[in-house]
């Protein structure tokens, strides 16, 4: 049971740095702000719930897993906000997200 | 009229004490701890909150009131299964050596009346990779899509219906 529990945890925690990595890799790769923020929203949904996940169960039944499990809460609530907050930021400041290969270096472009 | 006035700001006193104590069991059954230092950093917190939720406007109405419903398990479900689908996607489009990304910008307009509803919406749609919500204004959210799929799958308004059916009564 120990050994199992451990196995999913290190799969979910391995699969979770997976995300991760893609996320950064995308906001690399993206041409512009907007579709940078796409690649990265990678790391906030997938790669931050399958390594919370993953800790849980390496806490076991406790009030750390509960705690965790709050954590993991507020920033599935907070995150989008968040991005929300960013884009409009960037929309208000004449970024125009139309432009499909649009470098962020050429904003007169 | 004064006395309706009256009675609503103190209607708003006693949410503002009510929030005030729920904060500060919370933060002890957190934190457990007793000490001056951390109980002293509690007090600033559960202020400091009730503070910014006051400018907010969180006292001043009653729309932001929170209601479980059971179709909100449902949707979550849903919603979940959205995410890993579309997180998966993105992250075939990142791996993909040519990028094959068709960014466009689309409206659409919420069903939902309600703001918490649309704002559930927006969260959503910001919350799935490849769909980010970048403005809403009179109930239009302005969405930008990293693929064209991303936008007609969005369009298709299978998340706006949804929404709106969880204030379904």
């Amino acid at each position: 049971m120990g050994v199992l529990l451990d196995a999913i945890s290190w799969l979910l925690l391995s699969l979770g740095g997976v995300f991760v990595f893609i996320g950064g890799l995308g906001a690399l790769r993206m041409p512009n702000l907007y579709t940078r923020m796409h690649a990265a929203s990678l790391t906030d949904t997938m790669g931050a719930v399958l390594i919370i996940v993953g800790i849980m169960l390496q806490a076991g039944a406790s009030l750390a897993a509960i705690k965790l499990f709050a954590i993991l809460l507020f920033l599935l609530l907070t995150s989008p906000t968040a991005s929300n907050a960013l884009a409009s930021a960037a929309l208000l400041a004449g970024m125009r997200p139309g432009e499909a290969r649009t470098e962020d270096e050429e904003p007169g472009k | 009229m004064a006395q309706t006035v009256t009675e609503s700001r103190w209607r708003a006193r006693f949410s503002q004490l009510l929030l005030f104590l729920m904060l500060a069991i919370a933060w002890i059954f957190w934190s457990g701890v007793f000490k001056p230092i951390p109980l002293g950093l509690g007090v600033f917190s559960c202020v400091l909150t009730v503070y910014l939720a006051r400018r907010m406007g969180y006292f001043d109405n009653q729309f932001f009131t929170l209601r479980f419903r059971p179709q909100l398990i449902g949707y979550l479900a849903w919603l979940t299964r959205e995410v890993v689908l579309s997180s998966l996607d993105v992250a075939r489009i990142v791996l993909d050596p040519r990028l094959p990304i068709s960014p466009r910008v689309v409206e659409l307009e919420a069903t939902a009346q309600h703001p918490v509803d649309q704002v559930i919406l927006g969260n959503s749609i910001t919350l799935t990779p490849g769909t980010l919500t970048l403005d809403v204004h009179n109930g239009i959210l302005k969405v930008h899509c990293l693929t064209e799929e991303g936008a007609q799958a969005l369009m298709s308004g299978e998340m706006n219906r949804r929404v709106a059916a969880l204030r379904g009564d």
